[in-house]
Order: C-alpha cells, then sequence, then structure tokens
C-alpha cells in the first residue's frame, strides 16, 4: 500500500488499517454535499414514544405506497374517452362499446401481470390514507396539538386532507365506469348549483356539456400532477415543520414544556419507522389480497342514460353526498333562472362543516388569549368544552355519512329510506348539541375522578373489616409521579370584562367582540365548565389530617 | 310362396284373413283419430281448474274474493295470468303473512303441483301471460354481454348492478336476485310484481329476457367468481369503507400500538 499519493482523511487512520466500508462512503459523500451538519442536527433529535403519534406515518407510508402504485398503474392505463369495442378476456363485456379508458383499466385487471393487485392496493391504500387522516386530525385535535406554535402545521395537515379527498375523487372517476361516471355527475350537478359561474366553471371543466370527450385525461393531469405534487410539497412542508417544532408529549414526570423525553431518531425511530412502514404496506397488501375493491368490470361502462342504485362515492365523500340526499329539493325561480337550494345549500354546508374545524385553533386561542407555546399535550377530558365540541362535529360528521348510506341502511336494518332521511335532517342539527352536552357532563365526570383518586388514593379492591364491625376500603396513595401526571394541566380563568364604568362613573365601552369572547370563555372555563383541580394544600390537608376518608 | 299357396285353401285360412283385416282397420282408426286424447286433455285442465279452485277458495279468497274478484285487502287476480301465480305462490310471497310496505319472499307453502293447479283456476279467469316453459327460460347460449347492457338500462336502478338488490321508498325494496331461479326472474319481467314494472313481450322479445338471465347468473350466481378477493357484499363504496375503517385501520392501530409498546429502553447510568 502506497501512502505517498494518498490524502490523509478521517476515513483513513493513522494506524493506516482501512476503515470500515460505510464509514469510508460516508466521509466520501460527506465532502461533496456536507450532509453531516445538517444530519448532526437531527439525528439525534428526540421523539417521545405514544401509539397515537405513530397515525400520521400511516398516513405518511400509505401515501407514499399510493405514489408506488400509482406509477405502476400510469404505465398502462390510457386516459382517453376514444370508444372501442371489448374483445378481451372478460365475458360480461365481450362486444360491449366502451371508452379506452375503461378497457385499459379493464386490461389492467384482468390482463396486466399483478395488475389486479396494484390496483386494488392503490385504492385501498387511498381509503386508508384518509381513515388515517382522519384519525390523526381527530387526535391533534383532542390533545389540544394545534396551540401555537402549530396553528399552520394543523392548516397545512387539513389542506392535506382536503386534496387528499380530491385527489381520491378524480382517481375514483378515472376509470369512466358507470359508478364513477354516476358520481362526475353528481358532482357536475354540484357544481351547476353553484349561481351565476356555475354554468361556466362547468362548461369550462367538461369542455362542453356533460360528459364531452375531455373529462378523463383533465382529471387524469389532476389526479397524477396537480394535486400529488401540491400534497407532496405540503407533505414535505409538514414533516420539515415537525422537525422544527420537535413533537408534543403528554405531561409526566421529567417532561416539561422546554424538553422531549423520547428516544433519538437515529437509530431508535430510523428502525422504528422503517419497520413500520413495511408492516403498513403489509397490512394494506394482505387486505387488497383478500378483498375487492371497486370491482369496474362488474360495474359497466359509463353511459349517460344508465344509472344504479347503491351508487356511493367512497367513504370521505360520503358525508357530502349525505347532505345532498337529505336535503329537501328546493328551487327558486326568478327572472328566467333557477337557483337550485336543493345542491347548493349543502355545497354550502360541506365547505362550512370543513372549514369549522379548520378555523378551530384561531377560534381557541382567541378566546383563552393565550400567547404562550405549548409542547405538552392535554389530555381531553381536561378541556372538555373543545372535546365536546370535536365529538360534536364528528356526530355532525357521522350522521351525514349515514345520510351518504341511508339505501343500504334502509335495506339491511328493514327500516324506511324515508325515516332515515328524516332521522338524519334531524340529527344533523340535534345530534351534534346532544354529543356536545354528553361528552362535557362525561369529562367533567372523569374530572371529578381524577380529583378524587389525586385526593385520595387509588381503589385498590381491598376491603378492611374494622375491629368495630365497619367496613372500609384500602385507598392506597399515588406515586409522586402518578400525583404529577394527574395534576400538571393548567387551568385557565375565564375572561372577565372588568367593571361595568370607570372610576369616574362612566360607562365603559365594551366592545360586542368582547362581549361574545367573554361569554365563550365563561362556556368554556367557568365553575361548571370545568373541575378545579386538586391543590396542593387540599392534598397536604388531607394527606397529614385524617388520613383516608 | 309355394307355402303360402298350398295353404290357401286350409279351412282356417279365411278366419286368419279376418283377423289380419281388422287388426289393419283397428290400426289405422287408431292412428288417425286424435279426439280421444283431446278429450282426456280438457278432463285433466278441468279437473286442475277445479282442484286449484278449492285451494283457492282455502288460502287466497279472504283477500283476493271467492271467485278473483278483489277486495280491499287484495287486488284482482282476473287476467293476472299463469305466471304471476306461478312467481307469487313458488317464491312465497303468496299467501302473504302480515300486511306490511312489502311482502317478503319467504319458504313456499304450495308444492309445484298445486301451485300448477292454483295457477290453472287464475288462468280460467281471464287471459293473461302463461307460465314459460324451460326451453323459453334457459340461459344456454344467450348473449351475456347484452344482457348485461339490458340489465344496467333496465334493472339496475332498482337491483345495483349485480342485482344485488337496493331500497325504494317507505321500506319497500328491490330484492337481491341472488339464487333467484331463471324461471322465476322470466315470470317477473312479464308480471311485474309488486313495485316492479312489467315488460312484456312486446317491449322485452323472450331473447332479450334470456340475455339479461344469463347475465344475472353470471354476475350475481353460484359460480359467480370474485376475481379481486372476497366481494364484500358487491354493495360498492359503504361496504368498502366499512371495510376499509375497521380491518384497514383497525389492523393499523393495533399495530401501531403493538410497535409503540415495544420500544428500545433507555439504559441506566
Amino acid at each position: 500500500m502506497s501512502t505517498a499519493t494518498k490524502n490523509p482523511s478521517a476515513a483513513e487512520p493513522a494506524s493506516g488499517r482501512k476503515a470500515p466500508a460505510g464509514e469510508r462512503v460516508a466521509d466520501w459523500a460527506d465532502g461533496r454535499l456536507g450532509i453531516y451538519g445538517l444530519a448532526k442536527a437531527n439525528m439525534r433529535k428526540i421523539f417521545p414514544d405514544h401509539w397515537s403519534f405513530m397515525l400520521g406515518e400511516v398516513c405518511l407510508y400509505s401515501f407514499i405506497i399510493i405514489i408506488l402504485t400509482g406509477v405502476y398503474l400510469t404505465l398502462f392505463f390510457q386516459p382517453s374517452m376514444g370508444e372501442i369495442v371489448y374483445h378481451g378476456p372478460y365475458e360480461p363485456m365481450q362486444g360491449i362499446r366502451m371508452s379506452e379508458a375503461y378497457a385499459s383499466t379493464l386490461k389492467i385487471s384482468f390482463e396486466v401481470r399483478g395488475g389486479l393487485l396494484v390496483r386494488q392496493i392503490h385504492h385501498w391504500a387511498a381509503l386508508i390514507f384518509l381513515a388515517g387522516m382522519f384519525v390523526h386530525m381527530m387526535r391533534v385535535f383532542f390533545t389540544g396539538a394545534f396551540r401555537k406554535p402549530r396553528e399552520i402545521n394543523w392548516l397545512f395537515g387539513f389542506l392535506l386532507f382536503v386534496l387528499g379527498m380530491f385527489t381520491g375523487f378524480t382517481g375514483y372517476s378515472l376509470p369512466d365506469d358507470l359508478l364513477s361516471g354516476t358520481g362526475v355527475r353528481f358532482t357536475q350537478g354540484a357544481i351547476l348549483s353553484v349561481p351565476i359561474v356555475g354554468t361556466y366553471i362547468s362548461m369550462f371543466l367538461f369542455g362542453g356539456e356533460f360528459p364531452g370527450h375531455d373529462f378523463v385525461a383533465r382529471f387524469y393531469s389532476i389526479h397524477i400532477l396537480l394535486l400529488p405534487g401540491i400534497m407532496l410539497g405540503l407533505l414535505v412542508a409538514h414533516l420539515i415543520l415537525v422537525f422544527y417544532h420537535k413533537h408534543t408529549q403528554f405531561a409526566g414526570p421529567g417532561r416539561t414544556n422546554k424538553n422531549v423525553v423520547g428516544m433519538p431518531l437515529l437509530p431508535v425511530y430510523m428502525a422504528k419507522a422503517g419497520g413500520f412502514f413495511f408492516l403498513v404496506f403489509g397490512v394494506i397488501a394482505i387486505i387488497s389480497a383478500i378483498a375487492t375493491i371497486n370491482p369496474i368490470w362488474a360495474l359497466g361502462p359509463y353511459r349517460v342514460d344508465q344509472v344504479s342504485t347503491g351508487a356511493q362515492p367512497d367513504w370521505y365523500m360520503g358525508f357530502a353526498e349525505g347532505l345532498v340526499r337529505v336535503m329537501p329539493g328546493w328551487e327558486i325561480n326568478l327572472w328566467g333562472h333557477t337557483l337550485v337550494l336543493g345542491v347548493f345549500i349543502p355545497l354550502v354546508a360541506f365547505g362550512l362543516v370543513l372549514g369549522v374545524i379548520a378555523l378551530y385553533p384561531f377560534i381557541e386561542s382567541w378566546i383563552t388569549g393565550d400567547k404562550r407555546e405549548h409542547h405538552i399535550l392535554d389530555r381531553p377530558r381536561n378541556a372538555p368544552t373543545r372535546t365536546a365540541f370535536g365529538v360534536a362535529w364528528i356526530t355532525a360528521y357521522f350522521v351525514g355519512l349515514v345520510g351518504g348510506g341511508n339505501d343500504l341502511w334502509a335495506t339491511h336494518f328493514h327500516l324506511s329510506i324515508n325515516s332515515i332521511t328524516w332521522f338524519v335532517r334531524i340529527f344533523f342539527f340535534a345530534g351534534p348539541v346532544i354529543a356536545f352536552i354528553v361528552t362535557k357532563r362525561i369529562c367533567l365526570g372523569l374530572q371529578r375522578r381524577d380529583k378524587e383518586k389525586v385526593l385520595h388514593g387509588r381503589e385498590t379492591g381491598i376491603i378492611k373489616r374494622l375491629p368495630h364491625g365497619e367496613f372500609v376500603e384500602i385507598h392506597e396513595p399515588l406515586s409522586q409521579g402518578q400525583l404529577h401526571t394527574l395534576t400538571a394541566h393548567e387551568q385557565y380563568k375565564p375572561l372577565e370584562l372588568g367593571p361595568a364604568v370607570d372610576e369616574n362613573g362612566v360607562k365603559r365601552k365594551i366592545s360586542p367582540v368582547q362581549k361574545l369572547r367573554a361569554k365563550l370563555s365563561k362556556g368554556y372555563f367557568a365553575d361548571g365548565n370545568q373541575i378545579p383541580k386538586a391543590s396542593a394544600e387540599e392534598y397536604k390537608e388531607i394527606s397529614e389530617g385524617h388520613g383516608h376518608h | 310362396m309355394k307355402k303360402l299357396s298350398a295353404r290357401r285353401r286350409h279351412p282356417l285360412a279365411a278366419v286368419v284373413v279376418l283377423l289380419l283385416a281388422l287388426a289393419a282397420t283397428g290400426g289405422l282408426y287408431a292412428a288417425f283419430a286424435p279426439a280421444g286424447k283431446a278429450q282426456a286433455d280438457e278432463t285433466a285442465q278441468s279437473l286442475a281448474i277445479e282442484e286449484g279452485k278449492k285451494l283457492y277458495a282455502v288460502g287466497c279468497a279472504s283477500c283476493h274474493g271467492t271467485g278473483g274478484q278483489g277486495t280491499t285487502d287484495g287486488p284482482s287476480l282476473v287476467g293476472v295470468g299463469s305466471a304471476a301465480v306461478d312467481f307469487q305462490v313458488a317464491t312465497g310471497r303468496m299467501p302473504a303473512q302480515q300486511p306490511g310496505a312489502q311482502v317478503p319472499k319467504k319458504k313456499a307453502i304450495y308444492s309445484q303441483a298445486e301451485i300448477d293447479q292454483l295457477a290453472a283456476y287464475i288462468a280460467s279467469l281471464g287471459a293473461g301471460p302463461v307460465t314459460p316453459t324451460d326451453k323459453q327460460v334457459d340461459p344456454a347460449g344467450a348473449d351475456v354481454a347484452n344482457g348485461g347492457e339490458l340489465f344496467r338500462t333496465n334493472c339496475a336502478q332498482c337491483h345495483n348492478f349485480t342485482g344485488k338488490g337496493g331500497a325504494l321508498t317507505e321500506g319497500k325494496y328491490a330484492p337481491d336476485l341472488e339464487g333467484v331461479s331463471p324461471k322465476h326472474i322470466y315470470e317477473a319481467m312479464q308480471t311485474g310484481p309488486q313495485s316492479m314494472p312489467s315488460f312484456p313481450d312486446t317491449t322485452m322479445p323472450e331473447q332479450e329476457k334470456k340475455d339479461i338471465i344469463a347475465y344475472i347468473e353470471s354476475v350475481n350466481g353460484d359460480e359467480t367468481e370474485s376475481p379481486g378477493g372476497l366481494a364484500l357484499g358487491g354493495l360498492g363504496p359503504v361496504s368498502e369503507g366499512l371495510f376499509a375503517w375497521i380491518f384497514g385501520l383497525g389492523a393499523l392501530v393495533a399495530v401501531a400500538v403493538w410497535v409503540a409498546a415495544h420500544t428500545a429502553k433507555a439504559k441506566k447510568s
């Protein structure tokens, strides 16, 4: 070995022994990319452990799976509405006229090697991606992880959910089968219901009258390029912000608002996350191997004069479907123009329901007026009004979903579809109110139980008989750590508007907005809307005073 | 010949000739006289009507009236034809168990022979669609693809893409077509039971009905294959969504809980 021609480097220790291959590769790359500086800062990034923190990972991985399988499908799919006659292997379609899009989807399903499996992975992963985002969003909501400094990241996540819905919808429309064609027609109807611009948007989107010859090609561009491109950008931004803000954690001994307790990214989380990716892929692949999704061969090609019962969108659009299904068919005719309220109102309601959850973080921070950063998560019970609001929102969403599947509820539970429609009409409004009240009561009950546990200890289930014959249950005091966990949350005071008159006896001007804020604050934090947590004094008095009881 | 001519003066020759002549005449008469058989058929038919009328009086008359003229509880059966009777009774819908939004399919309580007698009686009240023969309903050799096109145009809006059934108003429904015999599908199309419109031969010829039956057999029959795995009821995105939530996300949450529970423990320093 000649040392004269070699530069001394880190990979070449003074002893003359060759460094391991991995180290040499890393050194080679670092000399050219300078990645060590970047990696050093983030390699030891700490992530806390909790199963619910992995829901976002489920979304990330299913998104990657969708992209991978989607690329495979683009190799065989023909995004064209050119009409051809089918002569493939699927007998019930022999000699039927159909679009090239539908024919190529049949080809993917029956002739392309692995095509049907990949198609099913793509579609199942899409449903799971959206379901994962929904649950991830709810986890963030109920634990208050959207509070400062994470509001923007909440919005990024929300946008990903909404874009995911529309990416899914455009993908569902591509095979040009009878089910998806009905869905596209439904959407076109919704677009037409928009006053003034609706007709123009429809004509622009479909390149003329519905269905025209363009929408598959256009939806294809939107589905494989435009929306996933935006989503990928948002996803990267979402992850960068997660890194930048650091992960939130639940309260516990040793955990403060200024630290993160957990395991480092390298090697622990890299291994865990890498393994979890394959688990997610495995679960989705198993489901795709055992269960059919969207059997387009059984549905037939789309023709505007055909329709089937049981035509629903994929679940994430089911809520919008439900709103339209249960809305009475109101319309207004004025000066030769028709305003189709029966479709337009549900369209607005769809936007409002989604919008209200997106804006909630800003509403809450306005009510609390809290400008501090929060890195410790709330237990849902410790924010009863927020939790109740979240459950009310889910209730409205679920009632909408019931409306979207009203025909299947009717046939499978032997009910009248008309009764279900009326149930949805009433409970879309009443359900959230009931859910709000019930959830809040449950939260307050749990807060009382926590307080009881802190002050009197855990019920052991051991019954002791006292000398004079009385039976008592032994309560075991909680450990210091448990006491901390149960009392770490802070409780806001309701906003006070101050005296109605100033020191000179002149009536103070209080804006109606401030009054509203005070009222809402009272609803959140006044006595009866949260249970004051056990104070140190109370604890001392009970534990030092007369023991248990 | 010699033998025969030698015996032509035999004393019994005349008797033999007479016997042969009688046999030939009788045979010819039997061959060319159809009147007797027709007579027998007429008798069987009237016997069936007679028996059918008795069955009708016991099982049907309370709602449909003693002469099939209908009452406030049941429609008139004059002119519904034997096909309607065969469909309603053989699928167990009639006699109805209780009033409701729709009379459901159940176990048939009459034997096929009794059903034929009932059908004969109702058919005798007025002309209507006739019970099809086995040949008429046999889907062998029919055009499945054309049947699919016809099914999606005429049937799918109530019975779903592959005949899995669907909801109608006020608790009524279009039933699942799985396991319905070709004969009953044919009769339903002919007669339009309950909420179903009828498709007489004038609007949908026999061959098209056969195509539809062949299509239903191919997508919703016993031998139907589901190339993608479990069909999840063939109900579309609602059952798929439910499956994705419960078995997809449910499994992934279970996996996440498992992964989070098994972590590298920090070494005590």
